[in-house]
């Protein structure tokens, strides 16, 4: 481990990674403030930028800056504005955006950088601790385990989508599997469910799925919904941002928070398809229940602890999304799923072998995510006034530049311009789905290992002559009765705790 | 019937289709060295359509009841004509226009005239700023696009011979 951290920081602290690093995070919260662009999209616009530099390490340092940034930048927008531009950030406005009203802005965002600080840096550490020694059992793993895994995985995703919306999450999981067999599969090259088309041959860019899944609809709710971005108008003037300071009393109030909000996050994070919404949530849940009496009836009126405990737990989440991705190459959230996409598209094949293959790159994307968080803290925070204008720009131009932006990151991906076609597409089929309330989130993630658990199920097929390779692998029939439990054990709850109020069942 | 449920529908149909396609039709190309391996290119595509089709079920004939409590929704679709329906379905039909028009167009004329309808159809009449702020933004995104990152976009129309 002590050789690998070596190589790590004489990657990462090359002048050209610092630099991905200081430009990733500054991109990343530029954008990451503006309504519409959540992180998915900020990173799938900046996926050709990353495959353009060729290096991996490079392009993963800078992407992991892009998305430290951008949730850095959508807790600045539910502080300043109130109008969080990533869900993880919905937590913080609660106490975020009654402190700015106080007149308090430059205060919650002192907390919030801090509180980001402290929770990624301690997630960083538990990821240095946990990831080694889950990739050292992963690498026991044989196809018919991975291709088990893939499946608890993915029903782990769609158990978290919550009463009621189980089977819309599993539906979506399925067409997004469907959707990855379309085009040449890797181990047969015969066309399949192409339907003639050219253009589908080699399938469908993830990318374009990415921005049309995630940019398009939320720029439609954007536009029809004019109340959902309240840039221009009355935000510009809100967002002064005056004296950053916090008092000693404060930081101490916070102390015990930031600590147990990291420790609670990143294991949150770590859950496939908990992810930081739900840990920025029960973060602030927590505190607010283990709080003193006093205390208590801050919350919600501008509590430092209030705003502290969601902002420690979204960050601390997010480097625990990096622990699936980086040991076992499977992504638990949609973010990290687009990061899986850059990663197979800059030949690096993520997974435990990684760590023993490539040490360069494991170490150096970690190396870089304690220096993205100090960079956050100490090149950000001072800037915050000064992006934060980015704010008073009227949505009659923000929402041209967004749509402009979404169909750029599809195109140059591809030099296609039917890809546009396809994005404006099922730009409107995503839209009829979130109006549906369906969540888009399992479609990409199934999208994007569709691949891969169909090479892993073929390979044990083949190893096994069969279906066989369920029943004769232990583990693999473990794995997969787990998921099929995490599927059907809440919605059975679910179902009965209904009969019960409703007076029916009664054991 | 709710959208969700339609939704469904759809998705079943699809599943179907799809479902069709790998036991029937999928399977009369493969080359023969291929029919003797345990798995073919349509194993899977079985599988995902048959778990395809149950989902869909269980979501059609409402198996699996929402939850109770009712959901802050953002956007109510059941009355959407009373959001900004038209500015919306404006803005797919420039997309689909710009996608159209960028490869005879040219890429500065084409995102030019895209970012100004669209902020036209968004109700912004303050031309002076408008058309500077484009035309500069255009230029800035090709010469970054086509310079920096190395990717090659045509600037200027077909005959201009480009």
């Amino acid at each position: 481990m002590l050789e690998g951290l070596m190589i790590g920081l004489s990657t990462a602290f090359s002048v050209t990674n610092l630099l991905m690093v200081i430009g990733g995070c500054l991109i990343g919260t530029f954008v990451g403030m503006l309504p519409g662009l959540g992180p998915m999209s900020i990173i799938a616009i900046m996926i050709p930028v990353a495959i353009t530099i060729g290096d991996p390490s490079a392009a993963l340092i800078l992407l992991a800056g892009v998305y430290y940034g951008a949730i850095f930048g959508g807790s600045t927008s539910s502080i300043l504005i109130n109008a969080p531009g990533v869900a993880g950030t919905v937590a913080s406005s609660f106490d975020g955006y009654p402190m700015a009203r106080a007149g308090k802005a430059g205060k919650a965002l002192t907390i919030a950088a801090v509180s980001s600080f402290v929770g990624g840096t301690i997630g960083v550490m538990l990821l240095m601790i946990f990831a080694p020694m889950l990739s050292s059992v992963a690498l026991l793993f044989h196809s018919a385990e991975y291709f088990a895994l893939m499946v608890v995985g993915l029903s782990a995703i769609a158990a978290f989508a919550g009463t009621g919306n189980v089977a819309k999450a599993v539906m979506m999981t399925l067409l997004g599997l469907i959707m990855a067999t379309v085009g040449e599969g890797a181990l047969y090259n015969l066309p399949r469910f192409t339907m003639g088309m050219m253009d589908l041959q080699s399938g469908f860019g993830f990318i374009t799925l990415a921005m049309a899944l995630f940019a398009l609809p939320e720029a439609m709710y954007l536009v029809l919904n004019p109340a959902r971005s309240e840039t221009g108008s009355e935000g510009g003037k809100q967002g002064e941002v005056k004296d950053l300071r916090i008092t000693r009393a404060e930081a101490r109030s916070m102390a015990p928070v930031l600590g147990r909000q990291s420790v609670q996050g990143f294991f949150i994070g770590v859950l496939p398809g908990a992810g930081a919404t739900i840990a920025s949530f029960l973060g602030y849940a927590v505190e607010r229940n283990i709080a003193s009496q006093e205390e208590q009836a801050e919350f919600g009126k501008g509590s430092v602890k209030g705003l502290a405990a969601p902002e420690t737990a979204n960050n601390a989440a997010c480097t625990g999304s990096f622990v699936p991705l980086l040991t076992l190459g499977i992504p638990g959230s949609g973010t990290t799923a687009i990061l899986l996409g850059a990663l197979i598209a800059l030949n690096v094949s993520p997974g435990p072998r990684l760590m023993v293959d490539e040490p360069q790159i494991f170490w150096a994307v970690i190396i870089s995510m304690y220096i993205g968080n100090l960079v956050l803290l100490v090149l950000n925070l001072p800037l915050i006034p000064y992006i934060a204008k980015i704010l008073s720009v009227p949505r009659s131009f923000l929402i041209p530049f967004i749509l402009f932006f979404t169909m750029m990151g599809a195109y140059i991906g591809q030099n296609n311009a039917t890809e546009l076609l396809i994005l404006v597409g099922f730009g409107l089929i995503a839209t009829i789905l979130r109006f549906a309330d369906y969540p888009l989130a399992p479609l990409l993630i199934g999208f994007i290992l569709g691949a891969m658990m169909e090479d892993n199920f073929s390979r044990a097929m083949q190893l096994y002559d069969g279906f066989g390779f369920i029943l004769e692998r232990p583990m693999t029939l473990g794995l997969l009765v787990f998921a099929a439990l995490l599927v059907l054990v809440p919605s059975y709850r679910a179902r009965r705790a209904r009969l019960r109020a409703d007076g029916v069942a009664d054991d | 019937m709710a959208l969700d449920r339609w939704v469904a529908l759809v998705f079943l149909l699809i599943c179907l289709a799809y479902g069709y396609t790998a036991f029937f039709t999928m399977d009369a190309s493969l080359p023969p060295f291929m029919q003797r391996n345990p798995v073919w290119p349509s194993t899977f595509p079985k599988v995902l359509a048959v778990l395809g089709a149950v989902t869909a079920l269980v979501i059609l004939l409402g198996l699996e009841k929402p939850s109770k409590e009712p959901k802050a929704q953002d956007i109510n679709y059941r009355r959407l004509h009373e959001y900004k329906l038209g500015q919306a379905l404006a803005l797919l039909a420039l997309m689909v226009a710009y996608a159209l028009l960028l490869r005879p167009a040219g890429f500065l004329i084409s995102t030019t005239g895209f970012l100004i309808a669209g902020a036209l159809i968004l109700g912004e009449r303050r031309f002076h700023l408008m058309i500077p702020v484009t035309l500069l933004a255009t230029g800035f995104i090709w010469y970054l696009v086509q310079e920096v990152l190395g990717i090659f976009l045509r600037p200027w129309p077909f005959f201009m011979g480009m």
